[in-house]
């Protein structure tokens, strides 16, 4: 056991680094993903079918075509067609585009989910679609739309072990580099498993936090014990693990 | 102020509204009754244009609402062209519908500032005047959900009136409440309806309050018209069978009728 | 059509080299690991989600965490995990395991909220008519929870397909590794990798639409 924590001991600032490698890529990953699912999200609600049409495409593409074949077409095919990225560059756009791809209909039902009366309110104070997308009807989705904009996070956290294949020395790199001086049950095992669990616990907490405000700005009580569980609220269907 | 000229409102094969012509004067106080399904609330949400008639034209103050004839044809107005005279209308829901993502203050000053472009300063004071008209200054500051039903409808009818609306429609507004507080929001829409000239659409189920409130009544009935008169006539001396029946059944009492204050 | 083609330096004749290979693959090893998995991860999230029902509380309470780690975790690190620690199984029996163990944690949490979507008055029935545990469970809940539940089950499968490619990271000639392996060879990228993610498309799409429209439908029937 001591000679494994030594090798531990020597190894931590290399797995720090991998850590913070990864945790830049679930953060930079999880923001492009947002902003893509709520552009995507916003059009595929649109009442013109100009906005609808090429929205449900994309969404359609990206979740249909699997993570893993996005990150090696855009890693190995982009160069080709001259486009040349970094690959931290070509791990947050995988990420941001499947994920974000997901995330649109999780922005596209709860914009649905949204009360009738809401609307009804909302045309009969002669508000233009723009005022009542920003300040009635996307407030209330967005209470809605995070416990499962949180599983797709996790999701998109676990799906950035992937990414040593495309030459990313994050976590699971390091991990491996652990395992070749110690063993596997000590590097992806104890430190690894748990050190993931851990991050998703932070990522979830946050999440909670966020979403314990949003209910509270619609006058709407949280539980403590909803607050602290890392299971999903929501099952949701669909998400690449 | 309002004419509605062969309307017709069909869900898929259901006719909710049939060949139905009738104009309301300006500062009239109309009550539509008649059993559920009869196509009352949706006249009021056809003016509140958050739905369309199948056919036939709404014209507010001789202005088209919705659609209007061109060349022999029936064709949509322009959204911004509707927008500009749906700004006249306001609208109280059965389900209150105030923006739980907002204090009741914002609520009430939401449409002033950001649709009439009033400045804030100028909103919140006409809003505070607004809340102590119907008893809720006090309320200000709170989130819609900490209020009772009651109080909740309150709030909902300052905002309809915020944006100072020439014709005002009520839908129901009275029937998600509990029995010992609708008293408390009637008066205040009788309140209002003495003291304005706001020209008035009401669906309700209270029969006193229409007969306080309105000079006219219309008893509907599978989409039509069946009655029209004066509430003192309509409750105490109804012509037709259907309003005879119908006003019997809401009233409970041997003659239909209920009695005058 | 052409157009993109020659801008992608598009080879035909690599095309329809790759293409027989891909599609052996894909029926030998993304679709045997998916549907295999599939099986475990039902079964055992049926088992899961009882067990968080009627076991005493210690035990459900241990399981329940248990079931949060496996689903926090990236099944990449648990597939390294297992395939280096039972070096006697072979890559393809190790995803397989994997994939239906993490993605039984997901499928309990469908059972779960089937369970509790049952209502209390079928409990209370079961319990009028002195039904035995045994019997409330396989004669009345189940069979009420589990229609419910087959359009989840069935997303899940398809996101679990979709999740193959991450097999080759224990060195699984998946669909995505096939056409790596391919890459590396020939040189040429761009057919391979498009191809995969075409079958990816063709495949999982339809099967979506489908469990769309069952959805719609068990949920007019109840």
């Amino acid at each position: 056991m001591d000679e494994k924590l030594a090798a531990l001991v020597e190894a931590m600032p290399r797995l720090l680094d991998g850590i913070s490698v990864t945790v830049q890529l679930t953060v930079l990953g999880g923001l492009a993903a947002f902003a893509l699912s709520v552009a995507l999200g916003l059009a595929a609600t649109h009442p013109s079918k100009a906005a609808r049409i090429p929205a449900r495409i994309i969404i359609e593409f990206f979740r249909g075509t699997s993570l893993v074949v996005q990150l090696f077409w855009l890693f190995y095919v982009m160069p080709l067609l001259g486009v040349d990225m970094h690959p931290l560059v070509v791990g947050v756009l995988a990420l941001g585009l499947n994920y974000g791809a997901y995330g649109a209909e999780v922005v596209r039902g709860s914009i649905n989910s949204v009360a009738t009366g809401q609307w009804e309110a909302t045309t009969a104070l002669s508000m233009g679609s723009f005022q009542r997308m920003r300040r009635v009807i996307f407030p209330q989705a967005w209470a809605l739309m995070i416990p499962s904009l949180n599983n797709l996070l996790i999701h998109l956290m676990k799906g950035t072990a992937i990414v040593s294949f495309i030459t990313i020395a994050d976590f699971t790199y390091h991990l491996d580099q652990l395992k070749r001086v110690t063993d596997t049950v000590f590097s992806y095992g104890v430190i690894g498993l748990l050190s993931y669990f851990v991050i998703a616990l932070i990522l979830t907490f946050i999440m909670n936090a966020l979403e314990r405000r949003a209910k509270r700005r619609l006058g709407q009580g949280i539980t403590l014990k909803s607050v602290l569980s890392p299971a999903p609220a929501t099952a949701t269907p669909g998400g690449g693990a | 102020m309002i004419e509605f000229r062969d309307i017709e409102k069909s869900y898929g094969d259901h006719l909710v509204l049939h060949e139905l012509n009738f104009s309301v004067a300006k500062g009239d106080r109309v009550t539509l009754i008649g059993p559920s399904g009869s196509g009352k609330t949706t006249i009021l949400r056809l003016v509140m244009t958050l739905e369309e008639a199948t056919d036939g034209y709404i014209f507010i103050d001789g202005q088209p609402l919705t659609h209007e004839e061109r060349g022999g044809k029936r064709v949509a107005r322009s959204k911004k062209d509707q927008k500009d005279i749906r700004k006249r209308i306001g609208m109280v829901f059965q389900q209150f519908n105030l923006f739980p993502n907002m204090s009741v203050l914002e609520n009430i000053i939401e449409a002033p500032v950001h649709v009439l472009g009033q400045s804030k300063a100028e909103a919140t004071t006409r809003a505070m005047e607004l809340l102590e008209k119907v008893g809720l200054a006090d309320k200000a500051e709170q989130h819609p959900t900490s209020l009772s039903g009651g109080q909740q409808q309150r709030v909902a009818i300052a905002r309809a009136l915020a944006l100072d609306p020439e014709i005002l429609l009520l839908d129901e507004v009275t029937s998600a409440l509990d029995p010992e507080i609708v008293g408390e929001v009637l008066g205040i829409l009788r309140n209002i309806a003495e003291t304005t000239d706001i020209t008035m659409l009401i669906v309700t189920h209270e029969m006193q309050f229409a007969r306080d409130v309105s000079n006219r009544v219309l008893m509907f009935d599978g989409g039509k018209i069946v009655e029209e008169a004066p509430p003192s006539v309509m409750f105490s001396d109804p012509k037709h069978q259907r309003t005879k029946d119908f006003l019997h059944a809401v009233l409970g009492d041997a003659e239909g009728t209920i009695g005058t204050h | 059509m052409i157009s993109i083609t020659t801008a992608l330096d598009w080879n035909w004749d690599t095309t329809w080299d790759v293409l027989p290979t891909l599609l052996s693959t894909f029926l030998k090893v993304t679709l045997l690991v998916t549907v295999l998995s599939t099986l475990i991860a039902a079964l055992l999230g049926l088992v899961i989600a009882m067990t968080l029902r009627l076991a005493p509380k210690p035990i459900a309470v241990t399981v329940k965490w248990i079931a949060n780690f496996i689903r926090m975790t990236p099944i990449v690190v648990q597939l390294l995990f297992a395939y280096y620690a039972f070096l006697s199984l072979d890559g393809i029996t190790i995803g397989i395991l994997i994939f239906g163990i993490h993605y039984s944690t997901y499928m309990s949490e469908v059972y779960r909220a089937g369970i509790d979507a049952v209502p209390q008055g079928q409990w209370e029935a079961t319990t009028a008519l002195s039904m035995s545990t045994r019997r409330t469970w396989t004669a009345v809940i189940i069979p009420q929870a589990l229609r419910a539940t087959i359009p989840a089950l069935g997303n899940y499968a398809v996101s679990m397909f979709k999740d193959t490619p991450f097999l080759l990271v224990i060195g699984v000639v998946e669909m995505v590794n096939a056409g790596l392996i391919f890459g590396g060879n020939t040189y040429r990228y761009i057919e391979p990798l498009t191809l995969v993610g075409i079958i990816f498309l063709l495949a999982s799409y339809p099967t979506s639409l489908l469990i769309g429209r069952l959805e719609k439908r068990l949920a007019f029937n109840t």
